[in-house]
């Protein structure tokens, strides 16, 4: 369970969240909706840690992630992101690349690890591109092999931080469907996402954030066909005209 | 009007002597390049601090190794150096005159590959719970070797050409020393500078052959 209680965190003299209060549970699949700047993206990279908060909490199964004795690496294997920018390491193979933390962080054998990557490659469909460097697949391909990197930490959770808003149109599909496949499997994922038609196909809840709060929350019919919050309607109405 | 006789035989005579200074120059532009880069790995480290005393001194190798005669630094390295009491020898005082600028040079080229690998892939390797000495080690620091690794050539080839100035601190054990040597003994100035040439380019045409090889085997991406 990840519980964010009154979050606050300021880039500067920018608040960029005010006070988030939420709650999400395992196997729970909830997608953040909003503006650009409405600080879904910052919140992401405040759960796994990667930036620290001004106020408040977030604890993830019991371990409170900004507390100074959390080992954060030790988290992070629990909290799989993957980023817009897929951040494919240029100078390892496919399997190399999902293989890397495999090996050094958790300590695994070669084989070990190659037997995990080759499984969570097969898993995003790019069991043929084991020995290619990433400069070789195309952008959707290198989304999905940041996917099945992360997957190879058998993380308890998955953030997605807008992985599919610098694909190319005709490649979106396959990523959201290997996201898709992932929801279908259990796996709790919070999704921050423009795909307004995957948020209401996939998700538990939808969030929708607007200047740094959270404006609403509630299941994706009543998010998308009755929004309480005049912000929450006037975004949806946008977003899907 | 052209009254000099080639006498090749004359050099060629001594070509064993020469190929031996050829090991020492050798010695030194591989010992001034290791030490070199070592260094710069520490100045490079000392700029991105941001302790003030540190990058300053990082700073102003960088400045001094870059902005001024190699043959200068060589120079304070003997003479500068001797006028403190510290006498070295010519061997010791060349090697440190060039390492002195590869580590100047180099740094400048660690500290520019670094910044061209952009943050987020720090940002990844932390994200899977890598330790920022681990994210370094397997994700930035290869990255970055590619890129400075043409640049390190060039040193490399740089420093196999500055061991000459060797001559300027009484060093006469590199080839161009045994070949200054020689041409007092001899008078053969033309045909053992040239020798001498021929011998540098061999050295430094290896060098940058060896390099690309390395190089393809290494980046494949």
């Amino acid at each position: 369970m990840i519980e964010i209680e009154n979050v606050r965190k300021s880039f500067g003299s920018l608040e960029v969240l005010k006070g988030i209060d939420l709650t999400v549970n395992k196997g729970e699949v909830l997608t953040i909706i909003g503006g650009s700047g409405s600080g879904k993206s910052t919140l992401l990279t405040c759960i796994n840690g990667l930036e620290p908060i001004n106020s408040g909490r977030i604890v993830v199964d019991g371990t409170e992630v900004h507390a100074k004795s959390t080992d954060l690496n030790k988290l992070r294997r629990k909290l799989g992101i993957v980023f817009q920018q897929w951040n494919a390491f240029p100078h390892l193979t496919v399997l190399e690349n999902v293989m890397l933390a495999p090996r050094k962080v958790l300590g695994l054998s070669k084989a070990e690890a190659e037997a995990i990557a080759v499984k969570q490659l097969t898993h995003v469909g790019l069991a043929d591109k084991l020995g290619v460097y990433p400069s070789r697949l195309s952008g959707g391909q290198q989304q999905r092999m940041a996917i099945a990197r992360a997957l190879a930490m058998s993380p308890d959770y998955m953030l997605f931080d807008e992985v599919t808003s610098a694909l190319d149109p005709q490649l979106v599909g396959e990523v959201l469907d290997t996201l898709r496949m992932l929801a279908s499997e259990g796996m709790t994922m919070i999704c921050v996402t423009h795909e307004m038609k995957f948020a209401r196909e996939v998700s538990d809840r939808v969030a929708f954030f607007s200047k740094g709060v959270m404006a609403e929350i509630g299941v994706p019919q009543q998010i998308f066909e009755a929004p309480r919050n005049p912000e929450t309607a006037a975004f949806v109405k946008l977003t899907q005209a | 009007m052209f009254s000099y006789t080639f006498q090749w035989k004359q050099a060629f005579a001594r070509l064993p002597v020469m190929l031996e200074g050829a090991v020492v120059t050798i010695e030194i532009a591989l010992l001034s390049m290791l030490i070199g880069i070592a260094l710069a790995v520490l100045l490079t480290g000392f700029r991105l601090s941001g302790n003030r005393v540190l990058s300053g001194i990082a700073a102003t190798w960088v400045e001094i190794a870059r902005n001024t005669p190699a043959l200068f630094q060589i120079y304070m390295a003997h003479f500068g150096l001797g006028s403190f009491g510290l006498h070295l020898s010519p061997y010791t005082s060349l090697l440190l005159g060039i390492t002195f600028n590869n580590a100047g040079y180099l740094a400048e080229n660690f500290r520019g590959a670094l910044k061209a690998i952009p943050d987020t892939q720090t940002r990844a390797a932390r994200s899977l719970g890598m330790t920022p000495v681990r994210a370094f080690g397997h994700v930035v620091l290869p990255q970055m070797l590619r890129i400075a690794f043409l640049p390190m050539t060039n040193q490399m080839v740089w420093a196999i050409l500055m061991t000459s100035l060797g001559i300027t601190v009484g060093m006469n054990t590199d080839l161009y020393g045994v070949t200054q040597d020689l041409n007092a003994l001899t008078f053969r100035t033309f045909e053992l500078f040239a020798l001498a040439a021929v011998i540098f380019y061999l050295i430094t045409k290896t060098v940058q052959i060896g390099a690309r090889l390395v190089a393809a085997r290494l980046f494949r991406y």
